[in-house]
């Protein structure tokens, strides 16, 4: 009968559903942001698939229904940056160039260091979009190569160094206006930045919404001339 | 509008740009095609927001759970990040303070320079 239960694409998708909301649980209590609901459910699906010595593919036949829905998830980010088309509207040449000179710089820089530090080429293509949001990551990390897995845990640092230090970043870095504050969170530390930027201020929390979707499609423009 | 038709519009859009991916020569993530897709389809007006409202505002809140599956796909890379995880760390954490200082020095400047043409076509 363990087979038959292992076997099911039903396992997968109930142990991430459990695994999930777990997650959101030890989150809504702790309210620690390294205590993100993402990152508890994928060591808690780890753990048990280990201690239970389950392949993964016994879970990949349930999660790969989850992924299927990442192409969705990331089209319909097409109507947050409509709802802030007002806004979008009045800085539309900050936010491009903006988001244009991050990306460069991100793309860039990471190539850079993956060459002083000798990462292979994989590990290279999966850091590539770690500035930019996780669905959007993973599609150019897998079109180049990558491991849409690493992308994300790259993401999630960056997100996590963004949306601790925003603030301090602003002061070393003598950011005053909301507008320039917005756009350089969103480009560094994509929505987990935001979540952090919504705090700080609507505009701020706006303009690094813009900048995610901008970022994003900058990137995966960038990522094809390398 | 009824979620079933939401879904079809949106799972439509996907298909569509699976198909565009294929054809194109370059490698281009099917699901950006279908952001870009589907921001011209709002932008134009041909779809309404009413028109996938429901589903997008579903799929927005739960981002994150559409992520778990190729997060645990990590644990089958595991040699190969734990073989190189210091630069993987640096890299990842260095390299955010610094797209930070460069996209707002870059937009303040470009504030400023578009701030003082205003001013001396009103001077």
């Amino acid at each position: 009968m363990a087979d038959a239960l292992l076997s099911s694409p039903f396992f997968g998708l109930t142990l991430s559903a459990a695994a999930w909301c777990l997650g959101c649980q030890v989150q809504k209590k702790t309210g620690f942001l390294l205590c993100n609901p993402l990152l508890i459910a994928v060591a808690l699906i780890i753990a048990v698939l280990a201690v239970f010595r389950i392949p993964y593919a016994s879970y990949a036949a349930g999660g790969d229904f989850i992924k299927l829905m990442l192409g969705p998830v990331t089209a319909v980010l097409a109507l947050n940056i409509y709802n802030q088309r007002v806004i979008l509207k009045e800085n539309f040449l900050p936010v491009l160039a903006g988001c244009l000179v991050g990306s460069l710089t991100s793309v860039g820089s990471i190539l850079a260091l993956c060459r002083v530090f000798h990462v292979d080429e994989a590990l290279a293509a999966s850091l590539l979009p770690k500035s930019v949001t996780t669905a959007i990551a993973m599609g150019i990390a897998e079109s180049h190569g990558g491991v849409a897995g690493i992308a994300a845990a790259a993401v999630m640092v960056a997100g996590i160094t963004g949306a601790v230090f925003a603030p301090l970043f602003a002061r070393l870095f003598r950011v005053t206006e909301p507008v320039v504050e917005g756009l350089a969170i969103g480009a560094c530390s994509h929505a987990l930045g935001t979540t952090r930027a919504i705090e700080i201020g609507p505009v701020q929390g706006a303009m690094s919404s813009i900048a995610i979707c901008v970022c994003g499609i900058m990137t995966s423009v960038l990522a094809l001339f390398l | 509008m009824n979620i079933m038709a939401q879904a079809g519009i949106i799972f439509g859009i996907c298909l569509i740009s699976e198909g565009i991916s294929a054809l194109i020569p370059v490698a281009f993530p099917a699901s950006v095609i279908a952001l870009l897709l589907l921001m011209l389809l709002l932008f134009s007006g041909a779809l309404k927001p009413e028109h996938i409202k429901d589903l997008s505002g579903f799929l927005v809140a739960n981002m994150a759970f559409f992520f778990l599956p190729p997060c645990v796909g990590v644990m089958e890379h595991a040699p190969a990040i734990l073989g190189q995880l210091a630069p993987f760390l640096l890299i990842s954490f260095l390299t955010t303070p610094l797209v930070y200082f460069v996209t707002a020095r870059s937009v303040q400047f470009l504030i400023r320079l578009t701030g003082r043409k205003g001013a001396e076509k009103h001077g």
